[in-house]
């Protein structure tokens, strides 16, 4: 695992891209989540709304930049993460989710990193989500669960 | 419309239980292969107790009711009308798969922007375990589209 003396502030996580977002996707990440609002699922619906078709939840993306996080650092390092989701997310897109760190800084005596974290959409470039996720590197500092 | 008094209103809490089986299906859904959150092999060497919950699914257990839509519609969203806009997530203890969770939510703002066109709820979630054990907390914000009935 990586360590606090390992980052530095301009470093880039490794890139996380994700699959396709089919229609099977969506419907595995409805059931899977519980989020069973039909503007995800129902075609019928998404159009009475407005929509062109249905669209991705918002969450399938926040998890992608989750997988991010954790295929980076102990998932117990993360203190925080903060999104918004700043487009839709259409049918079709392939997320390519990217972190940078920004903030490298000893707080209180503590690690502490933080990551600029998107998820963008590589078939029309635009990001998607954008947000912060904080980082505790200090050692040890998970031993007490 | 959303009403400012409903500023405060707390909801009823959420009870859920963090299932093993729920767990791989989240896996699978979001393309996880971090054997970390598919091996109990791996999780136990980890330090884990059992499996761990992801970052994001603790938002999807909060969602396990009959109808998680609810308490939203009961304050006059439209679902027509919804879209996600924030979610934080603050952490402070690991959970696992075995765990009871209990999601206790308020409503921490209602705003309206472009002379109510657009309307914002702010939802705060505090998360315990079954030791009352604090595991999260949550901040969801939500936008009512206005303009398109």
């Amino acid at each position: 695992m990586i360590t606090f003396d390992d980052i530095n502030i301009g470093d880039f996580l490794p890139v996380l891209s994700t699959e396709k977002i089919s229609r099977t996707t969506l419907a595995l990440y409805a059931g899977a989540s519980g989020d069973y609002n039909p503007i995800h699922i129902d075609i019928d619906f998404a159009k009475s709304a407005g929509m062109d078709d249905v669209f991705a939840h918002g969450m399938l993306s926040m998890a992608y930049l989750g997988r991010l996080l954790t295929n980076w650092v102990d998932q117990r390092n993360i203190k925080k993460i903060d999104v918004r989701f700043t487009a839709i997310t259409p049918l079709f897109a392939q997320m390519i989710c990217t972190g940078l760190v920004q903030k490298k800084d000893v707080l209180n005596g503590e690690n502490i990193i933080e990551v600029l974290v998107e998820a963008k959409d590589s078939n029309s470039g635009e990001i998607k989500l954008s947000g912060i996720a904080t980082i505790n590197l200090t050692e040890d500092q998970y031993s007490k669960a | 419309m959303l009403d400012t008094n409903d500023i405060g209103k707390v909801f009823d809490p959420i009870t859920a239980s963090v299932e093993k089986g729920r767990l791989s299906r989240f896996a699978k859904a979001i393309g996880e292969n971090n054997p970390i959150y598919l091996d109990d092999a791996t999780a136990k060497n980890a330090g884990y107790d059992d499996l761990p919950v992801p970052p994001t699914f603790l938002f999807c257990l909060k969602m396990d009711v009959p109808e998680p839509f609810e308490n939203y519609e009961k304050l006059g969203v439209s679902l027509l009308k919804l879209l996600h806009a924030n979610q934080s997530f603050e952490y402070f203890n690991a959970a696992v798969a075995g765990d009871v969770l209990t999601f206790s939510s308020v409503v921490e703002d209602i705003y309206a922007k472009k002379g109510g066109a657009l309307e914002f709820l702010i939802e705060k979630t505090k998360v315990v375990n079954q030791k009352n054990v604090h595991i999260a907390d949550l901040v969801t914000t939500l936008v009512i589209r206005n303009e398109i009935t």
